[in-house]
């Protein structure tokens, strides 16, 4: 499959105007590749995660377009985009295991969810028992309510509903962030686990934490800001960054090993801009050590070296 | 100066109150001033129950807690007062520690009433501004507004501004970086290492090995309300005996190497 | 349109049931003083609480000033027998049948109605805010006790406790009225304040005042109320229309003062005096009226105050 994004713009109504919230992003995603789309609060990833799939009522699409496997994503109808949900596009939202209907128990659940697709429980049951198994639970998850299961068995659980008609795409949004650690493994595993056995074709993970990143994805998208900094493979975003917004965030990880006592990390300075009425040129030039008087032109998302791609004056191709 | 023997605590559970939830299980360790003490551990463990029976917002099952040899568990009235003069506590949730429909400033209004009530208005001023600077904020920035107009990293040092008004020893920290962005994370985990360097004994409760290991001088890992390993951060990072402490370290997504499974597999791919 | 029924209590038969409490959305924490403007802007834009607020209004204008424009007292029986409305003699509503002034009786009943609603309403929110507040922040077994205490209230029948105490009071004012409408009708209140308290008890602004210093009373009426201010609000003007209601069913089964004419006796007595067949309209209607106007104006009034509140339920 693939994936393509060109000048994605999606902005939120507000009383006090529109919150551009995705303001003009280009990328492509590969057949198979796990794309890690990473930022912080208010950079706008949720919004791109969510706008593939068009859940969110208040945001507005206000340009751009999205391809899927070379047909064109509906994404401003919401009507239209029900053909394409579930099937060919699925998404684990952020605080989905929070949003198990209390009162139904998992298999109802997933049999009232493909009956409103046309599908048959029955003719999918096997397949459904079939890839439970494969993430470590058992086929009596189905007879239970969602209170009597752990936050690592209901994430699993999702994870599972989600990809069950193997969609192309897959957008999985803070799937780790409220689980323990030896947990966030496990489910971090689940998903390279439906990559590799072709439940999904390729998916999008979005979340602010870069070390999950680095263990499951193969490239990383960096935002800030609503808009697009760096796209580079995992390796390189890690060990050799090019955006200065990206250096500092790596710089300003700890890590299990780095004392305070030996090193002292340094944040960054500031805080991002808010996106009622963003500041025209470069967003992270207010915060940024190498920012000049060119800075006040956005600069371009151009390809520096082969798949990797900054938006930077200061970084010329290599 | 701050020792906890032996601490537990039993909450009664069930329709009428039949079943026993041990949330905390005969916990021991003390606290000297300037070092940062890490408690870390995964949901359930009971670090942060601990924090608050320090704090005496939960009450103690069993066990003793003393301050400078003074007896803490059961204090009530004036002398709960007094002890909050020493210890005090910042939380996770800055938006939630502030009461959203006072001004941000009006905590230190609170300590000015309830603990120095014989200040000057003019004298407080100072005091405050003086507080604010040791923790990197400008008073123009930050007085004067209310919580939604600052940010959390902002809350979060001014919640640790207010404690400083008072002379505190010990300072409990719950989770206080979880819910700030990752590039302000850093600088008021550097605030701490600089408080810890002038006397301050801060309770780091995390549930993030990472931020644990960077700051503090020693370590206690908890599981399921009881301390499996307890010493020195080095030794405990670098060489944990105990397998649930290994399990916890292996588990840690790690910026530079990968989990040891995928190093494996991928080193099968390319065979 | 709000999307919670903020029905008041008693609608048809307050004796039988306390409902369920529907009641509003309480708005989200959100700070009121620098929304203020926004707020009043929003206030009087919103055509329910601006519609209601003026009914309200000129019910009460007309209540404070109408006794003093009646020509005759109101129960005096000097005028001529079910007289029609007319401008002689100054009977503008016309007279009983047993020649009262129906305007001078309107006009006391309209003022007794607002004096039951402010002081059995008022005696209610009390109440209620006393064991609301207490049980959510304690919870526990002082939790339990009051919940009992609620609970035990809530189905008492109150119809027949009243029957009872009227038997034994020679006299029944507009006093007694009240303490008991308010003594009666405090229990939603109560539940739906524990409610709200145990939510923002739990959040860290209460645990940091706590670490402050503060005690319990001072976290309870400090930090917590103001933080349901306009819930509150809300509440007082619900139990407010509530007890109007309430204290004109009682008047109209016969168990009002007994010292005074009020809007409900007003309607029992016509009703006894068979003043619809008779086609003795301007006995009956205008009290009836009244009530409706009086009730349905706040809890219009009431709706419109929770969209100002909460902005989740304005629309864009």
């Amino acid at each position: 499959m693939s994936l393509t994004v060109d000048d994605l713009k999606v902005y939120y109504r507000t009383l006090a105007g529109d919150v551009q919230a995705l303001d003009g992003v280009t990328f492509t995603i590969a057949d198979g590749e796990i794309m890690g789309l990473a930022g912080e609060s208010g950079c706008g990833k949720s919004t791109l995660g969510n706008s593939l799939i068009r859940l969110d009522t208040r945001a507005r699409h206000v340009g751009g377009h999205v391809t899927l496997d070379g047909e064109e994503l509906p994404i401003g109808d919401n009507e239209a985009m029900n053909e394409f949900r579930f099937k060919r596009v699925s998404i684990v939202p952020q605080y989905a295991m929070s949003a198990l209907n209390p009162t139904r128990k998992i298999g109802r659940m997933i049999d009232e969810l493909l009956h409103s697709r046309g599908v048959q429980y029955d003719t999918v049951l096997p397949e459904l028992s079939r890839r439970l198994d494969l993430v470590g639970l058992s086929d009596d998850v189905l007879g239970l309510y969602p209170i009597e299961l752990s936050g690592g068995m209901k994430q699993r659980v999702v994870m599972v509903v989600s990809t069950l008609l193997d969609p192309s795409l897959l957008i999985a949004d803070e799937v780790t962030s409220a689980l323990d650690v030896s947990t966030q493994k496990a489910v971090a595993e689940t998903l390279i686990g439906f990559r590799d056995r072709g439940f999904v074709k390729s998916m999008i993970v979005i979340t602010h934490d870069l070390s999950i990143l680095y263990q499951i994805a193969d490239t990383i998208l960096v935002m800030y800001a609503g808009k697009l900094a760096e796209k580079a493979s995992a390796e390189t975003i890690v060990n050799a960054p090019q955006h200065p917004y990206t250096k500092l965030l790596i710089s300003s990880l700890p890590e299990v090993g780095v004392r305070y006592a030996d090193k002292q990390l340094v944040g960054i300075a500031g805080r991002p801009p808010a996106l009622l009425n963003p500041p025209s040129g470069c967003r992270f030039a207010a915060r940024c050590p190498l920012a000049t008087t060119k800075c006040a032109e956005e600069p371009p998302f151009v390809e520096i070296a082969p798949n990797h791609t900054v938006a930077c004056w200061e970084v010329g191709p290599c | 100066m701050l020792k906890l023997e032996h601490i537990s605590k039993t909450y009664r559970v069930g329709a009428f109150g039949g079943g026993r939830l041990q949330a905390v299980d005969d916990v021991t360790f003390d606290v000297e001033p300037g070092e940062v003490i890490s408690l870390i551990g995964e949901s359930g463990s009971g670090k942060t129950t601990i924090g608050r029976m320090i704090l005496r917002l939960s009450p103690i099952t069993t066990g003793r807690i003393t301050f400078d040899g003074t007896d803490v568990s059961s204090l009530r009235r004036s002398h709960l007062k007094e002890y909050y003069r020493h210890v005090q506590g910042v939380f996770q949730d800055p938006f939630s520690s502030c009461n959203p429909i006072f001004k941000a400033d009006r905590i230190f209004a609170l300590i000015k009433h309830e603990f120095f009530p014989e200040v000057s208005a003019q004298e407080w001023r100072h005091r405050v501004a003086a507080a604010l600077e040791s923790v990197s904020l400008n008073p123009a920035d930050v007085l004067g507004k209310y919580p939604h107009q600052l940010s959390g990293g902002q809350l979060q040092r001014l919640l640790i501004a207010r404690a400083l008004l008072l002379d505190i020893k010990i300072l409990v920290a719950d989770e206080i970086i979880s819910m700030l962005d990752a590039s302000t994370r850093i600088d008021v985990l550097n605030l701490l290492g600089d408080l810890k360097k002038r006397g301050l004994g801060i309770i780091f409760i995390t549930h993030d090995l990472s931020l644990g290991n960077y700051i503090s001088d020693r370590t206690v890992i908890l599981r399921h309300g009881s301390i499996v390993e307890m010493g020195a951060t080095e030794k405990v990072f670098g060489n944990p005996q105990h397998e649930y402490t290994q399990m916890l370290l292996a588990s840690v997504p790690q910026l530079h190497s990968k989990w040891a499974e995928f190093e494996r597999a991928a080193h099968v791919a390319t065979v | 349109m709000s999307s919670s029924s903020s029905r008041l209590p008693g609608t048809l038969d307050p004796i039988a049931s306390q409902p369920a409490a529907p009641v509003p959305e309480a708005a989200p924490a959100r700070p009121q003083m620098s929304g203020f403007r926004e707020m009043v802007h929003f206030a009087f834009g919103n055509r329910k609480l601006v519609f209601g607020l003026a009914v309200t209004l000129a019910m009460l204008l007309f209540a404070i000033i109408g006794p003093f424009l009646a020509h005759h007292p109101a129960l005096e029986y000097g005028g001529k027998l079910s007289l029609a409305p007319t401008t002689k003699g100054g009977y503008w509503f016309g007279t009983t049948l047993l020649g009262q002034d129906v305007f001078a009786q309107f006009a006391t009943g309209l003022r007794l109605a607002f004096i039951v609603g402010a002081l059995g309403g008022g005696i209610a929110s009390i109440v209620g805010m006393l064991v609301g507040f207490t049980a959510g922040y304690r919870s526990g077994i002082v939790d339990e006790v009051l919940n009992m205490l609620t609970n035990v209230v809530l189905v008492i029948p109150t119809f027949a406790v009243l029957l009872v105490i009227a038997a034994y009071l020679k006299v029944r004012g507009i006093m007694t009225e009240s303490l008991f409408i308010g003594l009666t009708s405090w229990p939603w209140a109560a539940r739906a304040l524990r409610a709200q308290t145990f939510s923002l008890v739990s959040r860290d602004f209460v645990d940091m005042a706590r670490l402050s210093g503060r005690k319990s009373w001072q976290i309870i009426f400090k930090e917590i109320a103001p933080n349901m201010s306009s819930y509150l609000f809300m509440m007082f003007i619900l139990l407010f229309g509530g007890s109007i209601l309430i204290a004109a069913t009682l008047d109209f089964i016969g168990l009002g003062p007994s010292n005074t004419i009020s809007l409900g006796m007003m309607m029992q007595l016509s009703v006894q005096n068979a003043a619809l067949q008779l086609h003795l309209w301007w006995w009956f209607l205008p009290p009836g009226l009244a009530i409706m106007a009086i009730v349905g104006s706040l809890y219009v009034m009431n709706v419109g105050l929770d969209e100002v509140f909460n902005p989740k339920l304005r629309s864009l």
